[in-house]
């Protein structure tokens, strides 16, 4: 039988065949893993909750489905859930004290609809809290190390996904991205994740940070496994309103060899930043093995792509100031007693949530207060539009447009203590966010970062026009198989 | 009800003083499930049985709008005669309550779902008013909190309190008035129009003891003929149409006494208490929330297909008020039993019916709110209920019209027609109850009555006008009540003279 080293190595697509062939049992699947992760998440801190139970009941499940002739896209596959989406009888965090102790009595769309493919559960997944930050740290209830190097973060807010998959500790894993959550952690752990256009997978039971941007995407080590993955996932969903009804195309299996015939904008206005030599010329690189796959590099202008990180900072913690008022201490989670009600809600928020969470709350009160609502708010809306309409002008002379995933390779801990710094982690992914365009972080290459002693991973981001993530699944899954850049790289 | 208001403390009338007078209502909407979620929208029940993971605000629930909620939206709104704007949306509305479950309501804030029209009423004495709508939103009503440990339910030294949120999530719809309103009586008139409006929709029940019709009253004073308006009150907590009248006329006395003592009204928000009979300070304008309206990302935009809103427009039923004015003005029905015909929506459609098959409104008036309505009444049922057809009624008022049949007759057809049903005419005849108008035919049965009571022959030649009255009786009793009182009357005077 083989053991949870030979299976965790193995991609979602050789799992599930294996399974669907009966050559290996779900079961056989979920006793080596929920043998092996524990030990290996110590001092690494990937996961927040296992649910062992959960994953070999469900491995019985798809044993018997698969018995009964069925074929099942993720048969056996072990998935690793960021801790911010429902699984019924699983406790669900968000990383924060505010919700430490409530066990979900429901299941996301996604995650139901991953259970259905035949994914087992692993567990639940470290992420800063409610999904605001870019490393991790702000997760209250423990740290998530980077698999490449100790000393370093995952990126966040989807960290724990990111690192489990990147250590080999689940072979998928769902995270959730609102300006690069989950690009940016990808990025970090050396793996591909991959942010749906908005709207095509649904968010119910995706606790909310910000409504308008949340979406639910993939980790996994190859484009592939990210395709089905996403293909197990998407399509329309009646309990969530902005969850798009259109036709769905299955993604895996329009893979390219190739990216002939298409054209790759690089954006002038991001050229100019300087990111150091050794990242300049890592991304200079992998545009120009775009190129030799048979793209065509055109230069594209994001004019108003400068504006992206304020924008963001203005609509996102006006969201979220809004959908966190429910953490209130009356119904669930949390509750802090105070003299009347009032105190008790003081009390409550003011040990439950931590300080970003705070600050994000106070800018996006403030952002939608009387009279500054128009300035803010309005204002944002209006920019939101307006690089929106930037990303469709350039589109109409490219397929896709490449850049950085992330600002810089993952950093070291306690290194972005002031706010704005870790904020322009996710320059690069922002803008796209706000225009709620598909995108990916796919390996392109690692270089030793300042102070540092190993080499640490960097992502390509790709993103392409509204519902096209089968135009850019099938050209990342063709860099991929061009450079090989993630076998390159050994976790620590 | 119109008939609930009380008399004026102090008649406006005589002040020199003119009130001024905005409604905002909230009425529950009669639907299958809740607004944004699957569970039942039904009053009552065992706490927290009606809800769910969207309607408690459970972490990552979401809402899903409901279309039937959003189509009586537009059938209340075209029945006023107001606009439906192609697109709408909905906001979130920012506070803290806790029996709010996500801390925000799901509401409409600049692009309500209708917009403008007007709600025509009538008072008591038949004045017809309008009264212009501002607009009619959509939103989500709260759960119910009861406070315990103080004794008396109030908050106020209470030690916990209990929350049940089945009504959490019911869809409510927001009627908000222009300050077309003058007095108490027009604002109990106009909720009244509004109520049987509604009713007759299908869109609500109205019931005001289960809180499905919610109201706050804005009000001023402003001198009689003055051009700008007073500094207005918004009035909280009435809970019946009573309470609204009552609240009404004591602001506007309080009012009028702070302006002729010289003092300043404040703007503010009061509470009505109904047990002392007045008004108390709430909060004022400076403590207002401010509520961070934004539109709620959850959901996206209603587009109102014109299709959609013709479909409605079509379907649309006669509205009380015209039905009003039908009776009034064409049948010349008063404005009391028009008014009792109108509020019954059943009792409307049997009226109607018997009225076109019959000649004449007013024998049908007569027979429906008279014998008709006063069994039903005894039995329990309403009119339309009965074995009494429309078209059987027409015909008992068509019979009586032509003097084919007595009063007292047609009472006996008419019991007949409640315990059998069947055809008015085919009883009158089968029966030969058809009134005897023939002085030969009615002769034989006075020679039988005078020769029965001689007595009664005697006291009436001694000049006692009763015997009469005793003899016609008779004649009427032998004639199993054919016989046309009024000639039997002249056939004795002639045959005693």
């Amino acid at each position: 039988m083989a053991g949870a080293d030979d299976i965790l190595a193995c991609t979602a697509r050789e799992i599930a065949h294996a399974v669907n062939a009966r050559e290996r049992s779900a079961v056989e699947v979920a006793s080596a893993v929920s043998g092996t992760v524990a030990g290996r998440d110590r001092g690494l801190g990937a996961y927040l909750t296992l649910t062992p139970q959960l994953m070999l009941a469900q491995a019985q499940r798809v044993d018997e489905r698969v018995a009964a002739g069925e074929s099942l896209p993720l048969a056996g596959v072990p998935v690793a859930i960021k801790d911010n989406m429902c699984l019924r009888g699983t406790r669900t965090t968000c990383g924060s004290r505010m919700l430490e102790g409530w066990t979900a009595p429901y299941t996301a769309t996604a995650v139901e609809r991953l259970l259905e493919a035949g994914a087992l559960p692993i567990g639940k997944t470290n992420m800063d809290e409610f999904a605001m930050g870019s490393s991790c740290e702000n997760s209250a209830l423990g740290i998530t190390r980077n698999p490449y190097d100790r000393e370093r973060v995952p990126g966040g807010s989807s960290g724990g996904s990111a690192a489990a998959v990147g250590a080999g500790l689940a072979t998928i894993a769902l995270g959730s991205d609102t300006g690069g959550s989950i690009r940016e952690p990808a990025a970090f752990c050396n793996v591909v994740g991959f942010k749906p256009t908005y709207g095509r997978v649904s968010r119910y039971g995706l606790v909310a940070f910000a409504s308008s941007l949340d979406q639910i995407g993939p980790f996994a080590r190859t484009v592939e496994d990210a395709a089905l993955t996403y293909d197990a996932i998407a399509g329309h969903d009646r309990r969530d309103a902005t969850s798009v009804d259109r036709p769905l195309e299955t993604t895996a299996a329009a893979l390219r060899r190739d990216l002939r015939g298409l054209r790759v904008g690089i954006v002038k206005e991001f050229a100019t930043a300087d990111l150091g030599a050794a990242i300049d010329r890592c991304y200079a690189r992998a545009y120009a093995d775009l190129a030799a796959l048979g793209a065509e590099l055109v230069e594209v202008e994001l004019p108003t792509a400068k504006y992206g990180l304020a924008t963001y900072y203005l609509i996102a913690p006006a969201e979220c100031s809004s959908n966190l008022a429910r953490f209130d201490g009356v119904r669930y989670g949390l509750r802090v007693a105070g003299a009347d009600v009032g105190e008790m809600y003081e009390q409550t928020r003011a040990l439950g949530f931590g300080p970003e969470v705070k600050r994000r709350i106070l800018i996006g009160t403030y952002a939608l207060s009387s009279g500054y609502y128009d300035a803010y708010y309005v204002k944002a809306q209006k920019a939101r539009t307006a690089i929106a309409d930037d990303f469709k002008a350039a589109f109409a002379h490219c397929d896709l447009i490449a850049s950085p995933a992330a600002s810089a390779p993952a950093f070291t801990f306690n290194a972005k203590s002031d706010p704005v710094a870790m904020y322009l982690m996710d320059y690069y992914t922002i803008p796209v966010s706000l225009a709620g365009l598909p995108s990916l972080s796919v390996p392109c290459g690692a270089v030793v970062p300042d102070g540092g002693t190993r080499p640490m991973p960097l992502g390509l981001q790709l993103a392409s026009p509204l519902f096209t993530e089968r135009l850019l699944l099938g050209a990342a899954h063709a860099y991929e198989r061009h450079t090989r850049h993630a076998e390159k790289l050994v976790p620590a | 009800m119109i008939s609930e208001r009380e008399s004026a403390a102090a008649p406006l009338a005589e002040s020199k003083y003119e009130a001024v007078i905005g409604i905002e209502c909230h009425v529950e909407l009669k639907t299958a499930s809740k607004m944004f979620c699957g569970c039942p929208n039904e009053f009552g029940g065992e706490p927290n049985t009606k809800v769910c993971p969207v309607c408690l605000a459970l972490p990552g629930a979401l809402p899903v709008p409901n279309a039937a909620a959003i189509e009586h939206m537009i059938r209340a709104g075209l029945a006023f005669g107001a606009e439906i704007p192609a697109f709408s949306k909905f906001d979130r509305k920012n506070y803290f309550y806790p029996d709010m479950p996500k801390n925000y309501q799901i509401s409409q804030y600049d692009m309500p779902l209708t917009q403008g029209g007007a709600v025509r009423y009538w008072l008591a004495d038949g004045t017809r008013r309008e009264c212009r709508l501002t607009r009619i939103h959509l939103e989500e009503d709260t759960g119910k909190s009861t406070h315990a440990g103080s004794g008396d339910g109030r908050i106020a030294g209470s030690t916990y309190s209990l929350v049940d949120f089945n009504r959490a999530g019911v869809p409510l719809m927001e009627c908000v008035s222009e300050p077309d309103i003058r007095s108490a009586d027009e604002a109990v008139a106009f909720l009244d129009a509004l109520k049987r409006t509604f009713v007759q929709l299908g869109v609500s029940d109205v019931k005001m003891e289960e809180g499905s019709l919610r109201c706050d009253a804005n009000v001023s004073i402003r001198l009689r003929g003055a051009a700008e308006y007073g500094t207005k009150t918004e009035i909280k907590n009435m809970n019946s149409f009573r309470s609204v009248h009552r609240a009404i006329e004591s602001e506007i006395a309080r009012q009028t006494g702070l302006l002729e003592r010289g003092e300043r009204i404040i703007q503010e928000t009061r509470g009505w208490d109904e047990a002392a009979g007045e008004t108390h300070s709430m909060r004022s304008k400076e403590q207002a929330h401010d509520y961070r309206y934004f539109p709620d990302p959850d959901l996206v935009p209603m587009e109102i297909a014109p299709a959609t809103v013709d479909r409605i427009r079509a379907a649309l039923p006669e509205l009380p008020i015209a039905r009003f004015e039908r009776y009034v003005d064409e049948f010349g029905l008063g404005v009391a039993q028009a008014t009792q015909i109108v509020d019954n929506a059943s009792l409307a459609e049997y009226f109607d019916r018997a009225v076109r098959a019959a000649t004449t409104p007013a024998g049908v008036v007569n027979f429906v709110l008279g014998d008709l309505s006063r069994l039903a009444n005894e039995h329990g049922i309403d009119v339309a209920q009965s074995r009494v057809s429309p078209e059987a009624l027409a015909e008992l008022v068509a019979l009586t019209d032509a003097g084919t049949i007595n009063s007292k007759v047609a009472k006996d057809v008419l019991a007949r027609l409640w315990r059998e049903g069947g055809s008015a005419r085919a009883i009158v005849e089968s029966d030969g109850l058809a009134q005897v108008s023939d002085p030969g035919a009615l002769a034989a049965f006075v020679e039988g009555a005078l020769g029965a009571h001689p007595k009664s022959v005697a006291d009436f030649a001694a000049g006692k006008e009763n015997a009469l009255k005793f003899l016609i009786g008779q004649v009427m009793k032998a004639s199993r009540g054919t016989a046309n009182p009024t000639l039997v009357e002249q056939v004795l005077r002639k045959r005693l003279r």
